[in-house]
């Protein structure tokens, strides 16, 4: 809508609104941040300030410090983010091609079980899937953690699907003429093409496993295998809410590497929450 | 014909076929196994024993059960709504062809990529009673109305008072609204200007726009984004979890205020071991969410607009 349209005193409550708005949702990061660079005694001081009376950029190391393993934890994450986006983009594109590239009876009906399972809530089917993980003898190692991910999921199989759907259908007709087969086709043709919708899958599984927290949490027993995410969740319980300046320090540390993705790759985040909410 | 449909289907089938054992392992497995359980007293460590439907009578009799319904219910009512105004109010502002809308943009959506751990973190400190932010804010404003009606209200302690956890929880959660928010501005922006550029012919002002345009227009966006806050919201558990320091002080925060269904379940299952227990509250619960997600879909069936479909 323009607003050019709008009356002036329409246009001042679109700005104040704007700033109000854009001032608190600031301001939490604000003060994150402003915590993470205090010496202890000012974090725990009355009123407060905002600005430090001197900036304490070594509580990021000594944060790190504190939290004992947190290189350990970042590999660990990292390790998990990476074999998880690999292995959802390359299932989940050969499923959205099974779904949308070839013709088959009885196509249609099957994708919607696939949708339909988006709607089922972890922690309801936890205690089986962590029962069958038993069996499996995987409790306590990374694998309950990212094979799933090697077999599909609902939300990135929909997001590609929707996208190969999309490509006419000429391009891989002359292709299949020529006898090339469905393989060929899909790696040849169609995951050339679909790059940006599978750089948005991987991008989405991996912020998934970065903040996964249930998860790591049940399957994994020893603390040289924790994410981060519990790892973080272990420092603050380990000293009981006291020290915040190093766990502001720590939480930006955390968030750190996901807002430099979001600028890295800020079309894909957006085509990816549109395209997944656009035909519900 | 018919042969080269059935090569097809083996064709189609095959390529899914990852999936298909993704949907038997973690979907058809679970819920079987799950309705299997619910009728024994099952844990980790020993063999599942048949027991009938004690399990369910228990909960029927189980108040920590209901307690933690009312407690999901409750903070559903109330979190998703309040979410879903506040997402179409966001991208109604941003829809207007404002200075600096990328900025404002990235800013409310920002804060909804900050993990869930982080999240519980941080709205820990700002919501601490003594030194939190949050109070420190609204300290002025208490004053103000103290000394107007000369009573003395005091500040909140939003993590230890049975009554302020879930408004804490409610407040922390609407800071991560940007994903809905970005879904709701790409449904904004696929409203065709035609139909804008009439309305406005007719004389109709912002409000009659929004109420016979922008709304309608827009129901897809909202039954998409009220269905997956729905399911969100029933599966809240990281959060709480962290914002009470749940490792310490139980999961369940002060008086089992923060005591969600997923929190019971993650009890039952990881504290007691009672897993046919778990399984039979799981199984409860599936039925809710199903019923739930069906009738809204059922309910806005009518009233849903599809633009050219």
């Amino acid at each position: 809508m323009d607003t050019h349209k709008l009356s002036r005193t329409g246009n001042l409550i679109l700005y104040t609104l704007l700033i109000l708005f854009a001032i608190s949702f600031a301001m939490p990061f604000a003060w994150m941040l402003s915590t993470a660079l205090k010496p202890l005694e000012e974090t725990m001081s009355l009123p407060s300030r905002w600005i430090p009376s001197k900036l304490q950029w070594q509580n990021f190391s000594e944060a790190i410090d504190s939290m004992g393993l947190f290189w350990r934890y970042t590999w660990n994450t990292l390790y998990l983010c990476v074999v998880s986006s690999f292995g959802a983009t390359a299932s989940s594109a050969l499923a959205a091609y099974g779904f949308s590239r070839i013709d088959w009876p009885g196509r249609d009906r099957i994708f919607m079980f696939c949708v339909s399972t988006m709607t089922i809530p972890f922690p309801v089917i936890m205690v089986p899937v962590y029962t069958l993980f038993r069996e499996l003898g995987w409790i306590g190692s990374f694998k309950p953690l990212w094979v799933p991910f090697f077999l599909g999921n609902a939300f990135s199989i929909f997001l590609l699907r929707q996208f190969f759907m999309a490509i006419p259908k000429d391009i891989t007709e002359a292709a299949r003429i020529d006898g090339a087969s469905e393989l060929r086709i899909f790696f040849q043709i169609i995951l050339p093409m679909s790059r940006s919708a599978l750089l948005v899958v991987a991008l989405f599984t991996f912020m998934f496993v970065w903040n996964d927290f249930l998860g790591p949490m049940i399957y994994l027993t020893e603390q040289k295998q924790y994410t981060l995410a519990l790892g973080l969740q272990a420092f603050q319980s380990q000293q009981a809410g006291t020290e915040w300046h190093y766990l502001m320090a720590a939480s930006t540390l955390m968030i750190l590497p996901l807002v430099f993705l979001f600028f890295l790759a800020q079309k894909s985040f957006i085509q990816g929450i549109t395209t997944t909410g656009m035909k519900a | 014909m018919s042969h080269f449909k059935r090569r097809n289907r083996l064709k189609g089938i095959l390529f899914i076929s990852p999936w298909i054992l993704g949907f038997i392992a973690f979907s058809v497995y679970p819920i079987v196994s799950s309705i299997i359980f619910a009728f024994t007293d099952y844990s980790v460590l020993s063999s599942p024993i048949y027991i009938g439907t004690a399990n369910f009578e228990d909960i029927a009799f189980d108040d920590i059960f209901w307690k933690s319904m009312v407690n999901t219910l409750g903070f559903s009512i109330v979190s998703v709504p309040i979410n879903l105004i506040l997402a179409c109010g966001l991208a109604l502002l941003l829809n207007f062809n404002i200075h600096a809308k990328g900025l404002f943009r990235t800013l409310f959506f920002l804060p909804s990529l900050v993990p869930m751990v982080c999240l519980g973190v941080i709205w820990r400190w700002l919501l601490n009673g003594e030194l939190g932010l949050v109070n420190q804010m609204i300290q002025p404003a208490l004053e103000l109305v103290s000394w107007l009606f000369d009573t003395s209200i005091s500040a909140p302690s939003w993590l230890e008072d049975p009554l302020f956890t879930k408004p804490g929880l409610v407040i922390a959660g609407m800071w991560g609204v940007g994903h809905s928010m970005v879904i709701f501005l790409a449904g904004m922006q696929e409203a065709p200007k035609s139909l804008y550029e009439a309305a406005e012919i007719d004389g109709a002002g912002f409000w009659s726009k929004l109420r016979h345009v922008t709304i309608p227009m827009l129901t897809p966006y909202i039954l998409f984004n009220l269905v997956m806050g729905i399911i969100g919201s029933f599966q809240i558990f990281a959060m709480p979890y962290v914002l009470i320091d749940g490792a310490n002080q139980g999961a369940d925060g002060p008086g089992r205020s923060l005591l969600f269904t997923a929190t019971y379940i993650f009890q039952k299952t990881f504290r007691d071991w009672d897993m046919g227990y778990a399984c039979a509250i799981s199984l409860i619960f599936i039925a809710l969410i199903a019923t739930l997600t069906l009738s809204v879909m059922k309910l806005t069936e009518h009233k849903t607009y599809y633009a050219g479909k």
